[in-house]
């Protein structure tokens, strides 16, 4: 079996389990959509504009339904010890990782694709095609912010903190990645070229390349029992 | 039965290196204090307040070394898997911790009479602030874990995977700050009257002395605490073979 196809066989895995299920992805979704409503009561958006505030609400939404989402999917891999299972499978851990890492970027990008519209709705901004762009820029960071909480989330769910440790840890490391992408955020929806935020562009993805990496030679570790 | 090795035997030299920097670091203090209350000259600006800084920036130094020497010892425990490792990522990381802590509590008390604000945006406040609270977690995620290997090994992941985010962390947060301009110019050293420097220099030393005293300390608690386990865990099995099953 190619490294690549244990891969997709974990992400497909995961994915399936949901289109069954439908416990995460509903969940999170009205999770965030929740979060979302809370600012929209909390600050007047008539008189704050949405491109001051809109991308940090919309960040704090997806980290806080994020976490959640991450710490969910190592949490079924240990009820019943079905971890066992997996790391006996004659795959490489870091292949279960990256499936792991890939399956919690598929949902929280489906998350951010529903809920940026919505937002824009909600908060009174005008759609064009940087809205797209702006989901794209969240998704980049979402990368980074599952790579790390991936890791993250194999050691604390295995702790007698699970659910509290989790973003106790992961919020901290994810500093670069929230700036960033609420700074990518703000540019994008102010209209400013490509160069006034490309230096961003550039830290997500340095960012996502430098945890996937390091993670993978990581994984080995947090994964042994 | 293996009865644990008792780690007196075996802990000669850093045992006479404790103690030799008990004693260097018992007569720098005071020398230090006197230094910096009754020696350096009051700084021009900003009078009596400035003095914090000989607290603030050698504090500064050794909670910086903590967080190093942590990724460095978590690097090795995972390559040697030797406890003695864990237990200096252990210490390194707590006492980052403490420094870190001292630095941000001077930090506001400084720099409210002299920038007339607690706390700013700017990018070594913050940087400091989140890897505070990032080695808080590690310390959190210690006492959480099922085992003392666990913990070992979770730790040294978390410390090599914080050292590998500070340089970021602190990019990051410069660039937020976009064109903001540098509110802080104190480790400049150009400006520094040479009676100052040199009172600097002697806390710094004093405070990286005072470091690696404490570190020493804390490994030799860790050891402690060690022997004390496997105790226990002898013990119980020794009541358990002596009652009727």
């Amino acid at each position: 079996m190619t490294y690549l196809r244990a891969v997709l066989l974990v992400a497909g895995r995961d994915l399936r389990v949901e289109l069954r299920s439908r416990e995460q992805a509903v969940t999170l979704l009205f999770f965030a959509l929740l979060v979302l409503v809370v600012f929209n009561f909390a600050f007047d958006f008539t008189v704050i504009d949405f491109v001051t505030l809109g991308p940090g609400v919309l960040w704090v939404a997806f980290i806080f339904s994020g976490v959640l989402a991450i710490s969910r999917s190592f949490q079924i891999e240990r009820e019943q010890d079905r971890i066992q299972g997996i790391l006996m499978a004659p795959i490489d851990r870091s292949a279960f990782y990256l499936g792991k890492v890939a399956a919690t970027v598929l949902f929280m990008a489906a998350v951010e694709t529903i809920l940026v519209p919505v937002a824009v709705v909600m908060f009174n901004f005008r759609f064009s095609a940087r809205i797209a762009f702006v989901i794209l820029a969240l998704i980049l960071n979402t990368v980074g912010f599952a790579a790390v909480g991936t890791l993250f989330a194999a050691m604390t769910t295995s702790t007698r903190r699970a659910e509290l440790l989790l973003p106790l840890l992961l919020f901290p490391a994810a500093v670069p990645v929230a700036l960033a992408a609420v700074k990518t955020t703000t540019h994008l929806l102010a209209g400013h070229p490509f160069a006034a935020y490309g230096h961003w562009v550039g830290m997500s993805a340095a960012y996502d390349l430098i945890f996937l990496a390091a993670a993978v030679l990581l994984c080995d570790y947090v994964l042994e029992d | 039965m293996a009865v644990p090795e008792m780690s007196r035997s075996r802990t000669a030299w850093p045992d006479l290196a404790e103690k030799a920097l008990f004693v260097l670091v018992a007569v720098l203090v005071p020398v230090c204090l006197h230094a910096i209350f009754r020696t350096v000259p009051t700084e021009e600006k900003m009078g009596v307040v400035q003095r914090i800084f000989y607290f603030h920036v050698p504090s500064a130094l050794a909670g910086f070394l903590g967080v190093g020497l942590c990724a460095l010892f978590s690097a090795l425990y995972l390559w040697k898997r030797d406890r003695r490792m864990d237990l200096l990522a252990h210490a390194s990381a707590e006492l980052g911790v403490l420094f870190l802590t001292i630095v941000l509590l001077t930090g506001p008390i400084w720099a409210r009479p002299v920038w007339g604000v607690w706390w700013t945006g700017e990018v070594r406040l913050t940087s400091t602030l989140v890897l505070w609270l990032l080695y808080a977690g590690y310390l959190i995620l210690r006492q959480s874990a099922g085992s003392p290997e666990q913990a070992a090994r979770f730790c040294a992941v978390i410390g090599l995977v914080g050292a590998l985010d500070v340089p970021i962390i602190y990019y990051s947060v410069e660039w937020w700050r976009g064109l903001h301009p540098k509110v802080l110019k104190v480790s400049g050293g150009q400006g520094l009257d040479p009676a100052m420097a040199q009172t600097l220099a002697l806390c710094s030393t004093t405070f990286i002395l005072l470091f690696f005293l404490l570190l020493l300390q804390r490994v030799r608690l860790g050891r402690l605490q060690d022997d004390v386990e496997s105790l226990k865990v002898l013990a119980d099995r020794r009541t358990s073979h002596m009652e009727p099953a």
